[in-house]
C-alpha cells in the first residue's frame, strides 16, 4: 500500500493507538496493586521515622501496627468521629473541604512508655505539594522529630527539605511561645541561632536559595497544627 | 517496484546492514565517540539545555538523568529504526513522540513498581525525558533513515555526550556552590574556618549557563574547526 496514503496513515495511527494504549493499561492494571503496597509502606515508614524509628519498608506493616496505637479521625472540637478510616484520610482531598467538614487525622504511638502524637501536614511549596508528618511530645509542646517530602521542589534548593540535616533541625523545637501561643516553626532567613541551639525561640534555619519552600513549610505546620488545638487543650486537662 | 520493497523490508528486519560491517567498524565507533566532543548536542549542537540547567545543580541527579536518556534514548532509536519503513512520512513527528511518551511511561511504571526508591528520586525527571529536544532529534535526524544497530549507537552516543556536560557541569557547581560532591562534604572543615565560603551563586540556573560557555570556550580554543568562518 502507498505509504503516502490517506487510509494507511489512517490505519498506521490507529494500529499504533490501540498497541500503545493497551500495553500502556496492561501495564498499569498489573503493577497497581504493587504500587498501592510501596505507596502505603512508605506511609507507616514515614510516620514511624518522625518518633525515631527507622525501618526497612517491608517490615513497616509489623512495626507500625506494635508501636501505633491510636489512629483518630478528629473533628474540628476535638471529638473522635470513628466512622472514618484514619489511614485512608487523603489530606489532599480534606484541605478543599471547609473546617467543619475536615476530619483531621492524629495518630497515636507509644514507645516504651512514651506516648507521642503524630499529625500529617499538607502545603504548597514553591512549584507543587509539600507534605510530611510532626511528631509531638506528651506535652503538645515539643516536637519530637518530623518528616517532609514534596513533589517538584528544585533538586539541590527547595528539595533539601528532605534531607537529615534540615529535619534534625527541628527536634526539640517548641510549637508554642513563652505565653503558650500556637506559632509553630518560622523557618527563617533572619535566624540569629544557626546551629539551632537555641530551642525556645520557634524558629529552624532557612535553606539558600529555598525561602519560598521554607516559607511553605512554616505556613503547612502552624495552619495544620492549628486545627487540633482544641483536642490538645482536652487532652492537656487529662 | 516489488524489489525495492523487498529490498527495504530486508534491511529493516536484520539488526546489521547487508554490506556486514563490522559491530565497531570505525564509521560505527564514530558514532559513538563524535557526540563527545566534535559534535556533542549541548556545547555544539546547543539542544537540550533547558535540562541542563534544571538538573545540574547536585552530582546525582545528574548521573541519574544520563543513564535514564541513555536507556531511553537507546531504545527509542532502536524502535523507530525498525519502524522506519512503515511510519507514513505525514505523522513521522507524532509517532516518534508516541514512541518516546510511551517508553517514559512504562520505565515510569515498572520503576514504581519494583524499585521505589529510583522511582521516588527519578520521577520528576522521567518526565522531563519527553520534551529533551535531543531525543526527537536524534529520531528525526539519525534513526529515520538509518539502520537498528546504528541507530543505536547513535542514540547512546548522543545520550553520552549530554550526560558528560551534564555530569561536569554538575560537578563544578555542586563543589563551588555547597562544598560538597555526590552528597558527601569534600571541603574540610577548617578550609571554612580559614574565611572560604560556597558560592550560592553556583547553585542558581544562571551559573549553568555561564559554565556551559566556558567549556564551549575551552571546547573550542582546543578544537579550532568548530570555530565559525565569517
Amino acid at each position: 500500500m502507498n505509504r503516502d496514503s490517506n487510509l494507511y496513515t489512517f490505519i498506521f495511527a490507529s494500529i499504533m493507538v490501540i498497541a500503545v494504549a493497551s500495553s500502556l493499561a496492561l501495564t498499569h492494571s498489573s503493577l497497581k496493586e504493587k504500587q498501592k503496597d510501596n505507596v502505603r509502606n512508605e506511609k507507616m515508614q514515614n510516620i514511624l521515622a518522625t518518633i525515631g524509628i527507622y525501618t526497612s519498608r517491608e517490615s513497616a506493616e509489623e512495626i507500625y501496627t506494635k508501636h501505633i496505637t491510636e489512629e483518630l479521625s478528629l473533628k474540628i472540637d476535638g471529638t473522635n468521629d470513628q466512622s472514618v478510616s484514619t489511614f485512608n484520610i487523603s489530606l489532599n482531598k480534606e484541605l478543599k473541604k471547609p473546617d467543619s467538614e475536615q476530619r483531621y487525622p492524629l495518630y497515636v504511638a507509644s514507645v516504651d512508655k512514651d506516648k507521642f502524637y503524630i499529625v500529617p501536614l499538607r502545603g504548597a511549596g514553591l512549584w507543587d505539594a509539600i507534605w510530611g508528618y510532626i511528631a509531638l511530645e506528651n506535652d503538645f509542646k515539643t516536637i519530637k522529630g518530623v518528616v517532609f517530602d514534596h513533589k517538584s521542589e528544585t533538586a539541590g534548593l527547595g528539595a533539601e527539605i528532605t534531607q537529615d540535616w534540615f529535619q534534625d533541625s527541628f527536634k526539640g523545637e517548641k510549637i508554642l511561645d513563652k505565653k503558650n501561643n500556637l506559632v509553630g516553626i518560622d523557618v527563617s532567613k533572619t535566624n540569629n541561632d544557626p546551629k539551632g541551639l537555641d530551642k525556645e525561640d520557634n524558629q529552624v534555619d532557612y535553606i539558600s536559595g529555598a525561602t519560598i519552600t521554607g516559607d511553605g513549610v512554616s505556613d503547612m505546620i502552624s495552619e495544620r497544627l492549628e486545627k487540633y488545638t482544641s483536642y490538645f487543650d482536652k487532652m492537656k486537662k487529662i | 517496484m516489488l524489489a525495492k520493497k523487498q529490498k527495504n523490508k530486508k534491511s529493516s528486519l536484520f539488526f546489521i546492514n547487508k554490506e556486514r560491517e563490522p559491530l565497531f567498524s570505525k564509521k560505527n565507533r564514530a558514532l559513538l565517540s563524535d557526540p563527545l566532543d566534535d559534535n556533542n548536542p549541548i556545547t555544539v549542537q546547543v539542544l537540550g539545555i533547558c535540562s541542563a540547567l534544571a538538573i545540574t545543580v547536585q552530582l546525582k541527579p545528574a548521573v541519574v538523568m544520563t543513564i535514564s536518556v541513555m536507556a531511553v534514548m537507546g531504545a527509542s532509536n532502536v524502535i523507530v529504526s525498525l519502524l522506519r519503513d512503515l511510519i507514513p512520512n505525514r505523522i513521522r513527528i507524532i509517532v516518534q513522540l508516541v514512541v518516546v511518551a510511551s517508553l517514559v511511561a512504562l520505565v515510569d511504571q515498572i520503576l514504581k513498581a519494583f524499585a521505589y526508591d529510583v522511582y521516588k528520586q527519578l520521577s520528576i525527571f522521567i518526565g522531563l525525558i519527553v520534551t529533551n529536544c535531543i531525543v526527537m532529534g536524534r529520531l528525526e535526524a539519525f534513526a529515520l533513515g538509518n539502520g537498528v544497530w546504528k541507530s543505536f549507537l547513535d542514540g547512546v552516543g548522543n545520550a553520552a555526550g549530554y550526560g558528560f556536560i551534564l555530569i561536569l557541569v554538575a560537578f563544578f557547581r555542586e563543589l563551588l556552590g555547597s562544598g560538597k560532591l555526590y552528597g558527601y562534604k569534600v571541603i574540610p572543615e577548617f578550609i571554612y574556618d580559614l574565611g572560604y565560603q560556597d558560592n550560592g551563586l553556583m547553585l542558581l540556573s544562571p551559573m549553568a549557563l555561564v559554565t556551559v560557555g566556558i567549556f564551549i570556550w575551552i571546547q573550542r580554543a582546543r578544537n579550532r574547526k568548530l570555530i565559525e568562518k565569517n
